[in-house]
């Protein structure tokens, strides 16, 4: 084509705004928008509650009396409140380490970060169960020695470090490159040593960053199925979290109970999404005044 | 403290004389096992004056069986087919002559492969020939990784095999045909009797007697009809301890005792309760109302035992292989 002249005869039609679309493209955007947000978020979420209360709330609430449940809750908060601290702090360590220093080697470990988005949940619980296992590489030191990793509580918090690993550090690292080194530099002057620098100036900078990302770490640390199925081992009582439990009770014909504990894991995520979106707003506006302070 | 935490951590390693077992089982026995633990704590307290704990795990029984060879701390197995335990045994955490062991080749119960199909038979379902037809739509469960999908595979290649004139050829292109009826294949009984029951998917469903009569009588009276074909085959659901575990943990008497509790006539009772056939024989015969005689192969006579099926059939590259990835 190139070359060639061609004329078009083009309909002159009121200037318009280049950022504005025409309403009509606006309308089916958001309509398309609106359409599979109802079938795939709302409805799916309303069919959780309605299953929940299908059998009345004397169900739903003697689901919870029941030990295996009762349990599995316990476990899914016991299990989070070992995983997401320790992500905590790897992930605003690593966030400090890869905005503060330039070394060989950085965009890499950037990169290794993310690793467990990219792989299936599944193959994190297997790469614990090759290591960990019987006839796993540690296997035999560690059935000598009677210690358990797999199909006990050790297990089922690594598989869920290993999948809620990049959380906190994604969150963190945009943010605290952004916001530069400055107050650090000025404190260091002022005498400040390296702890009082963190806690006094680093921390009270990117709280809101670090807290979005610890919600988000928690939401997928209680949600966690894939990888902690295969290595849990589905004990009853013992190694069920509340994501195995449900699809243990499903399997059991409880369908109402299924889904009242479901719910409960709903309510959880919705709680954190509201939590999550006013320390998203948050971390934008601190975002936002870093960006204006370097200008 | 350090050392409680610790013990805390890791936890059942540091606790002297357990009086808790775990029993690492197939899909579809959750309702019977969590049934007689009950039963048999009572006993046993009766008897020892304390009280065991009975941990159960339930799921595909080859996913399970390798999550025992994995470090799943089982102390004693109950399987639906000797495969899984021979691959368990195979791994050196169980003895070879684990079969031998306790009476009735170490199964304490047993259910054939039954058919369960929608109110009223709409597609008329009989016998094995019509699982073939055009239009049947057949759930069964994956046989390279369930027991009920491999007993209903061997049922249908018994049934063709037995046919005038049938021969290896026949069979295989007998099974050929029931797969490609086979809209989508679950990984355990379990799973594919969800499928059947609560998503509505299929015309027939292939499972133990056990499940079918489970569902009809308890979950869904008056949805579903029973279908007997004139021939099916025989399931026998062995047992085991885990020589390895017990013998670390110090278990072994209390396991054994669980298991053989399977024989005595209240272990048989609750078998009959959750519709498993019992071994006792008069139990069965009082019984014929709910387990009607059926012609019933067996794994070991019509195909050399377990072993030369699984070689055969479902191994890697094997006949399931060959037909499934043809369809």
């Amino acid at each position: 084509m190139a070359g060639a002249t061609t004329t078009f005869r083009t309909k002159v039609v009121a200037p318009r705004r280049a950022t504005a679309e025409s309403p009509w493209i606006k309308g089916t955007l958001i309509s398309i928008l609106l359409l599979f947000f109802g079938f795939f978020l709302i409805l799916p979420l309303y069919v959780v509650f309605h299953e929940a209360f299908s059998k009345g709330a004397g169900v739903f609430f003697k689901t919870f009396q029941d030990r295996a449940t009762a349990h599995a809750i316990w476990l899914t908060l016991l299990t989070a409140a070992i995983a997401v601290p320790l992500n905590t702090v790897f992930g605003v360590a690593a966030a400090w380490a890869l905005t503060r220093f330039q070394f060989r080697g950085r965009s890499l470990l950037i990169s290794l970060i993310d690793l467990p988005l990219w792989v299936s949940p599944v193959i994190g619980g297997l790469i614990y169960v090759l290591v960990f296992g019987r006839q796993g590489w540690f296997g035999p030191w560690l059935f000598e020695h009677d210690i358990k990793i797999i199909f006990a509580l050790p297990g089922i918090v690594l598989a869920t470090t290993f999948v809620t690993f990049p959380f906190v550090a994604r969150g963190l690292i945009p943010l605290m490159q952004a916001q530069g080194h400055k107050e650090e530099e000025a404190a260091m002057t002022l005498g400040a040593n390296g702890w009082q620098i963190f806690w006094r100036v680093t921390v009270p900078k990117i709280k809101w960053g670090l807290l979005y990302g610890i919600i988000l770490c928690n939401a997928r640390a209680m949600g966690e199925f894939g990888a902690v199925s295969v290595v849990s081992g589905h004990i009853r009582n013992k190694t069920n979290t509340m994501p195995l439990h449900i699809e243990i009770l499903y399997n059991e014909y409880q369908f109402a109970a299924a889904f009242a504990v479901a719910s409960v894991l709903c309510v959880l995520a919705l709680v954190t999404l509201i939590i999550k979106t006013y320390a998203e707003w948050q971390a934008e506006r601190q975002l936002r005044a870093a960006a204006e302070s370097v200008e | 403290m350090k050392r409680h935490l610790f013990s805390l951590l890791f936890a059942g390693s540091a606790l002297a004389a357990p009086s808790n077992i775990l029993n690492v089982s197939y899909d579809v026995t959750r309702e019977f096992y969590q049934d007689s633990n009950a039963v048999f704590v009572q006993a046993y307290r009766a008897k020892h004056g304390l009280a065991p704990t009975i941990d159960l795990s339930n799921g595909g029984s080859s996913k399970q069986a390798g999550a025992v060879i994995a470090g799943l701390e089982a102390d004693v197995v109950t399987m639906n087919q000797e495969t899984d335990i021979d691959a368990i045994a195979r791994a050196g955490l169980i003895s070879p002559e684990w079969e031998k062991r306790l009476p009735d080749n170490s199964a304490p119960y047993t259910s054939p492969i039954v058919f369960l199909v929608r109110k009223g038979n709409p597609k008329a379902i009989k016998d094995w020939s019509d699982l073939v037809k055009p239009g049947v739509a057949v759930i069964v469960p994956n046989p390279k990784t369930s027991g009920n999908g491999r007993y209903s595979y061997l049922a249908a290649w018994a049934y063709a095999r037995a046919q005038p004139a049938g021969s290896d050829a026949t069979a295989t292109e007998f099974i050929k045909a029931l797969f490609k009826n086979v809209p989508l294949l679950e990984t355990g009984g379990r799973a594919a009797t969800n499928a059947f029951v609560q998503k509505e998917m299929g015309d027939v469903l292939l499972t133990f007697e056990s499940e079918v009569l489970q569902i009809t009588k308890v979950f869904s009276p008056d949805q579903f009809d029973v279908v007997y074909p004139p021939t099916s085959i025989l399931a026998e659901a062995p047992v085991s301890v885990v020589d390895q575990v017990v013998d670390q943990r110090g278990t072994r008497d209390l396991a054994t005792a669980y298991l053989e509790f399977l024989w005595s006539d209240e272990g048989q009772k609750l078998a009959v309760k959750h519709y498993f056939r019992p071994r006792s024989e008069k139990l069965l015969a009082e019984n014929a109302a709910i387990f009607p005689a059926i012609q019933l192969a067996k794994v070991d006579e019509v195909f050399g035992g377990w072993a030369a099926a699984q070689k055969t059939h479902f191994a890697d590259g094997g006949i399931f292989d060959q037909i499934y990835q043809g369809k």
